[in-house]
Parts: structure tokens; sequence; C-alpha cells
């Protein structure tokens, strides 16, 4: 009890977090004095020994992780519950996504999905000039980076070619800001060549937007559709994720006497473990926190039945190498032939899996697959299905060692393809490599260029400049500058040959 | 038609500073300068098959077989040893490679490829292997929306200009320096030649940039300047210049010992240009 009551006190006294953020941190700590949703002792010590792990979401999952409300609803009708007329002008549509962000919950509790604005906001522009089109975005920009300051916070755009996403894209470059982060999503037969050169020029501005490959996604969901949120995971509409577990294939592979061990023994048992632990989680979700209870469910912005759980995987690059070594082999991941297709194999092992493990109260009733980006304190172990940081090859032969591990993570793959500086005289080349990746079979990825401020931390962007300050102990009023400068310090990501990592959620407060 | 060959000193399926894209560029080996200040000195000179390089490496990769060097790439980890010790700035690395095989690396790769760009070495050098490969590429139903670009010293003369347009999208032009005796001491050579094939690849409108190298004390005094400036204006002042610092990458010999270009020398070049009303300025993205 002593060290509790000294850890609440570190976090109600610390110098460098803002009030909301020690109430975030506090009550995280809350939450975690509840005793855990039932586990298996042979799942426990899985978890205790972090072989699998659920993401420190916490110890009582009174929401879910994701939320993506299908705002189309609350554009449409309204809100009883709110107190809102259904918008009829673009300002009342703007305003009214805006009072809706704040009752979205999440891991967070911001939120992790703002809509597919130029989809949402264009019914609306029709009287619109395209200056006060970009005025209005503007504001609107400032009011969710100032009221919202987390990078998770995703807006998605695309595939069309249309004045809001211009609109969006030209706004997004000029202000650089940490939030909202941005998915364009592509359809080479929908949105032409003019709309990816935009995207491809503020990429070299500010890092973003992110790529995604639309006809691939909208195949893997269904037609009321996909968005893509916080870091790269790829959800339904007016559904999400309940939860996001994940293995750390290192630590299985490090369990194992070899490859036959591995694919026979191991990764089996864990897969299994990692699924009762995901089990257990949606089970309290939906059995006890009272959560569907929501005006959210009863004004049909979200369905209880639209809600998948992630299955996650990490240190796919340190599980190869592991077990190359134990083979006796010399060829290392993302370089060898034999080396990377060990890892496509294991791949489709954790898919097949995946697909044949029905989940009680899980979209479809299974999990979706997901190469997860990393939290905070993960160290030596690479995000997801990635090549370690630094060491990366050419972009082009990047995309070609991963490229086939990209079929099977429907729910988000995010692969960072890191470009140097010349690209600045250049950037017609960010728009081949995309095509390239795509073709390729890539589902998404960021191009990261070195040397801007505004820098990719797995999926969410920092800024360098904060990064430094926040160390100097200024405080930083943006959320994931905390997450960027625990990862900095741990994982070395500042080492990476431009600069980002994986890191999708921090943990808790640490001294 | 895919018999001719040409002496290739590296191939890479990602480069984003040859042209506009990304795209796959072939060093072709062999120059006829011999610039002091080059960042790729082994692509200069052809192998004479002297061995001197064979003690030099130290995984067994080279050999002589009937008098030629007979190199081993699956044996050799690229310390680039041989390279050190070659007298000639010769590559004993060099590969033949046929037309067909570079069209069939262009199939594999083209999604990711904006165009093609031979570079060297002095690419002219081997004019026929371009011709071929440029046509062979246009007339390719899966390969045509390629662009084909040339890295060129200058060095050829109208005709060889005149067979090889056709098919070529865009020369990228090196002029060294506007001072004949300069231009002679840094490369061997004069600018004649250089300077006619800017002007004729601009008046058939294949010159798709000009590039000048700023080197300190060499070429980055003001009467230079003053001669690019007018010498791209009498092009057409929308030429695009691209200028390019002198690094010590790569360089070897003398050069070494010379003063890099600094990015505060290029901005002060870059603003002399624009204030002179050429507008189209390229700077280096990096410093090494």
């Amino acid at each position: 009890m002593q060290d509790t009551i000294q850890k609440l006190r570190s976090i109600a006294n610390d110098a460098t977090l803002s009030p909301a953020q020690k109430r975030h941190y506090l009550s995280l700590e809350a939450e975690n004095m509840l005793p855990y949703p039932t586990l298996d002792a042979e799942t426990q010590e899985a978890l205790d020994q972090r072989v699998i792990c659920d993401m420190y979401e916490g110890h009582a999952p009174y929401k879910p992780r994701y939320v993506l409300p299908d705002y189309s609803i609350v554009l449409a009708q309204g809100s009883e519950y709110l107190e809102l007329p259904a918008p009829e002008t673009l300002d009342e549509a703007i305003n009214t996504l805006m009072i809706a962000y704040h009752h979205v919950p999440s891991v967070t509790g911001i939120p992790v999905y703002i809509g597919r604005l130029d989809h949402l906001l264009l019914p609306f522009c029709d009287d619109i000039s395209d200056e006060d089109l970009y005025e209005k975005i503007k504001l609107f920009w400032r009011y969710l980076d100032r009221t919202l300051p987390d990078a998770f916070m995703h807006a998605n755009i695309g595939p069309t070619d249309n004045r809001v996403a211009r609109a969006i894209l030209r706004v997004d470059a000029e202000l650089k800001q940490i939030a909202p982060n941005l998915t364009f999503l592509y359809d080479p037969q929908a949105s032409g060549d003019e709309i990816l050169a935009i995207a491809s020029n503020n990429i070299v501005e500010c890092c973003k937007p992110h790529i995604a490959n639309h006809p691939v996604h909208a195949a893997a969901f269904d037609e009321r559709g996909y968005g893509i949120v916080s870091c790269y995971n790829v959800l339904p509409i007016a559904g999400g994720a309940s939860t996001l577990t994940r293995i750390n294939l290192k630590e299985v592979a490090l369990r194992s006497s070899g490859e036959d061990d591995f694919f026979a023994h191991q990764l089996p048992r864990y897969l299994d473990l990692n699924f009762r632990l995901t089990q257990s989680r949606i089970d309290y979700l939906f059995n006890e926190s009272n959560f569907f209870q929501s005006f959210l469910v009863e004004e049909r912005w979200i369905e209880a039945d639209r809600f998948t759980a992630m299955f996650g995987v990490f240190a796919m690059a340190e599980a190869v190498n592991a077990l190359q070594e134990k083979e006796a082999r010399a060829g290392r991941y993302g370089f060898d032939e034999e080396a990377n297709a060990l890892g496509h194999r294991i791949s489709a092992v954790l898919a097949k899996a995946v697909d044949g493990r029905p989940l009680n109260n899980a979209w479809r009733g299974r999990a979706l697959l997901h190469s997860q980006a990393g939290l905070s304190d993960d160290v030596k172990a690479t995000p997801g299905v990635r090549i370690p940081y630094g060491t990366e090859p050419d972009p082009v032969t990047h995309v070609e060692a991963l490229s086939p591990h990209h079929q099977y993570y429907s729910s988000g793959i995010s692969e960072i393809l890191t470009v140097d500086e010349s690209v600045r005289n250049n950037p017609e080349a960010i728009q081949q490599l995309c095509k390239g990746a795509f073709a390729r079979g890539f589902r998404e990825f960021t191009v990261n260029v070195a040397s801007n401020d505004l820098v990719r931390v797995t999926g969410y962007m920092v800024r360098l400049s904060d990064i430094r300050k926040f160390k100097e102990q200024q405080g930083s009023r943006t959320n994931t500058t905390v997450l960027g400068a625990e990862a900095a310090d741990v994982t070395g990501i500042l080492d990476r040959k431009p600069r980002v990592v994986g890191n999708e959620l921090y943990p808790g407060h640490s001294q | 038609m895919s018999s001719t060959q040409a002496t290739v000193s590296k191939i890479l399926t990602y480069s984003i500073v040859d042209g506009p894209g990304n795209r796959l560029v072939i060093f072709l080996q062999g120059c006829n300068f011999n610039c002091a200040c080059c960042h790729n000195p082994h692509t200069i000179g052809e192998c004479n098959h002297c061995g001197e390089c064979i003690p030099a490496c130290h995984v067994d990769a080279l050999s002589l077989v009937d008098g030629r060097i007979a190199y081993d790439p699956l044996a050799c980890d690229h310390c680039d040893a041989c390279l050190e010790v070659c007298p000639i700035s010769a590559n004993p690395m060099v590969r033949d490679y046929s037309v067909a095989e570079i069209l069939e690396l262009a199939r594999e790769y083209r999604p990711f490829l904006t165009g093609v760009t031979v570079s060297g070495g002095e690419p002219t050098k081997q004019l026929d292997f371009i011709i071929e490969l440029f046509r062979a590429i246009k007339a390719d139903k899966e390969l045509a929306e390629l662009s084909c670009f040339i890295d060129s010293n200058g060095h050829l003369g109208a005709p060889g200009w005149e067979n090889v347009l056709p098919v070529t999208d865009g020369v990228m032009l090196d002029i060294k320096s506007f001072d004949n005796p300069t231009h002679q001491a840094l490369t061997g050579m004069q600018n004649v030649k250089s300077l006619e094939s800017a002007r004729f690849l601009h008046a058939a409108g294949k010159l798709y940039e000009l590039r000048f190298l700023l080197i300190p004390g060499k070429t980055d005094s003001d009467a230079e300047l003053d001669s690019l400036i007018g010498f791209v204006k009498e092009l057409g002042a929308d030429t695009r210049v691209k200028l390019n610092a002198f690094q010590h990458h790569g360089v070897k010999g003398e050069a070494i010992g010379w003063e890099k270009m600094t990015e505060v020398g290029v901005d002060r070049a870059a603003e002399r240009l624009r204030a002179a009303g050429i507008d189209n300025v390229a700077t280096p993205a990096v410093y090494l």
C-alpha cells in the first residue's frame, strides 16, 4: 500500500505533466488496483513473463480499446442524447463532429478515429468557396490539435480526389501539427495521380499522410467499410476493437529448441494462451462492464457485434534471427532470402491459427491478425514484422523483403520506409514507391524523410524539439511527446537512420 | 537485336537523385574525362588485365583466366580493396550485361520505376548499347512508359546525339567549368564539346538539367558564376540548373586535400543565379 501511495503521490506532484495528464495516469493506477479478469494459471504465467501481453490496457476493460463511430449517423440525424439537431451547414456539421468526439471513448480517453472527413463533410460544401473551405478546415485542425492533443487521434481521407481532401492536405502541410494523424486511402483506379502527387509533397513537408491500399483493405471488410485509426489499426466502421493483445515472437523463439519445436509446440502453445487472455478481456467488457448500455449503441453510432479483437505479434525480426542461430544458419532477417522465407512462414501459420479459432463476442466470430508496432518499454524487440531500426535496406529492397507478410495482417501492418532528404528535390519518387509497394501487395506504409522535426514514432508523430524541451523539464502539451521521450530513451529510436520507431502505448506513469 | 553488351560498373534499382522519380540506374564503366574531383573514380578506367588487384583480394574472388581478370561475385564481400590498388582507376568487378538482361531487370522492378538512367563513367562512350537499350524499352509494351535519361559530361558530338535523342527523354549534363584552362586542369579536356552539347540538347528540347559542380577556390568565383548565368540565359532562363557541392565522399588523390563546398556557399551561388533571373535552381538536399 505504501508503494501505491508513493506512486500516486509522484504522479500528483510530477513537474512535467499537466493536470489532465495526471488525472489520466491516476485513473490508470486506480483501475489497476482492481483484480485482473479471471485467467487460468498458465495464461497468467505467460502474461507475467510478458511472452504474451495485454498492452497494459488495464485490469477492468470498461471500454473497448478502439471505437470507430459511424459519424454519418450523427451528421444525418443529430443526437437525441446530446440534444443536437441534424446539421444543415458546413459550420454546423463541423461543430457536431467537434462535440461528438468528446463522447467517444478509447484506451487513452481521446478518440482514435475522427472519421473519413472528406466523405463526411463533402455533402455540406456545395455553396462553400475553396478559400472559405480552407479557412474553416484550418480552424477545425487547430481545434483538434489543441483540445485533443494526441497523435493516436486519426483522420482518414480518400480514395477520391475531392475539394475537402485537398483542403485538408493543404492545411496539414501548412500547420505541421502532430495531431490529427492522417491517412490517405489510395485506390489506383479512383484516386488519380494528382492527389497522390499532393500527398507526396505533404510527406516531404511533414511526413504525413500515411498511405493505405484502399482496394486491399476494402476487400477485407464489409459494405459499412473500415477506418484506419490510432497507429495504423484497420477496423470495422460502427465498431472497433475490444482489445489488443500480442505475442512476443522473440520470447517464443527463445523458448524453442529449434525451428521444429517452435512450429510444433511453442508457437501453438502461446497462440492458445494469447487467445485465452483475449477472450477473458472480451468477456469482462461484454458481460460485466455495461459498456454497451451507452447512447452510442442506442443511437447506432456503434454496434456491439462489430467489435473485433486484435491479435498482435511483434519482434518477428528477433524471432527469425534467434531461430536462424539455433539452426546454425547465418542469414539475417530482412537481408537473406531463407531468413525472410522463415518469417513469411511464421506469418502464414499465425494467420491460419487466428482464422481457425472462434471467439465469443467478436466481429465474424474471429480475431484479426495485427503486426503490432510496439510499446515504449520494448527493449530489443522490433515492432511487428519490421526490419530492426537503423539497419533497413533501401526502400525498394525493404518492400521486397516484407511484402509477402502483408496478405496476412488484415487489422494492420504499419511499415516505415525511410527516404533520405534528396527526395525534397524529387517528391515524384514517393509516388513511384507507393505504386511499387502497392503493386507488391503492401497494405499501407509511412514514408519518413530524414531530418524533419516532425517525425513518426511508430504510428504517431512527435516533434524532436518537443522531446528536447520535455527532457529539460518544461513539460509537453501533447500526450504523445511523453511516449516519444520514453521510447527515445529506452529503445534507441533516435538512433534509427532517420529516426522513427515503434511504440504504440505508454503503459503508465513511470518515475 | 539484344546481342549488344555493355561493361557495367554497378546497377541500382533505387535511386532518387538521377532524374525524376525513382530510377533504375546503370553505371557504365569508362570515362573520357579524368576528373580529380570524381566521386566515383573507379568508373573512369577500363581494365587492362594487369592482375595487380589479385593479391589485394582477401577472399580470392579475383583471378587471371586466359590472361583476363575473372571475378567471382559470390565470393566477393565488397570490401573494395581491389579498387584502392588499381593503378588506372578501373574496376575488376565490372560485369558485361546484354540489353536483354537489363530489360529483364526493368520488368522485374517495373512497378517501382519512373524510368531508367544510364550514368557512368561516361555512358555515351557505349552509345550503341544505350541506343539499343532505349529503343527496346520504347518498343516494349510493359516498359514503354519508362522515361529514358542519360547522365553525361557532354563530350559527345552532334552526330552521336542525333542518333540517341530519338529514343531519349532527357539528358542531365555536367559543365565542370566555363573557363577553359580551369576545365582542362579539372578534367584533362577542353570544355568546347560540352558547351556545344548543352546548346544542342537544349535546342532539341532534351536538356533536362544543367549541372554545375561548385568547388571552393576553383569553380565558385564570381566570374565562373557570371559565365554560368550568361550561358543559362543564352539557353533560356527557365533551364533547370542543379548546383552540386564538392564533397570528399568517394574522392581519391589530390582532391581529398581540396576544401569542401559548404551549404552557405551553395546558397550564396544559388541566390546570385536567382537574382539574375534564373528561377529553376536546385541545390543539394544533403551535405555529407
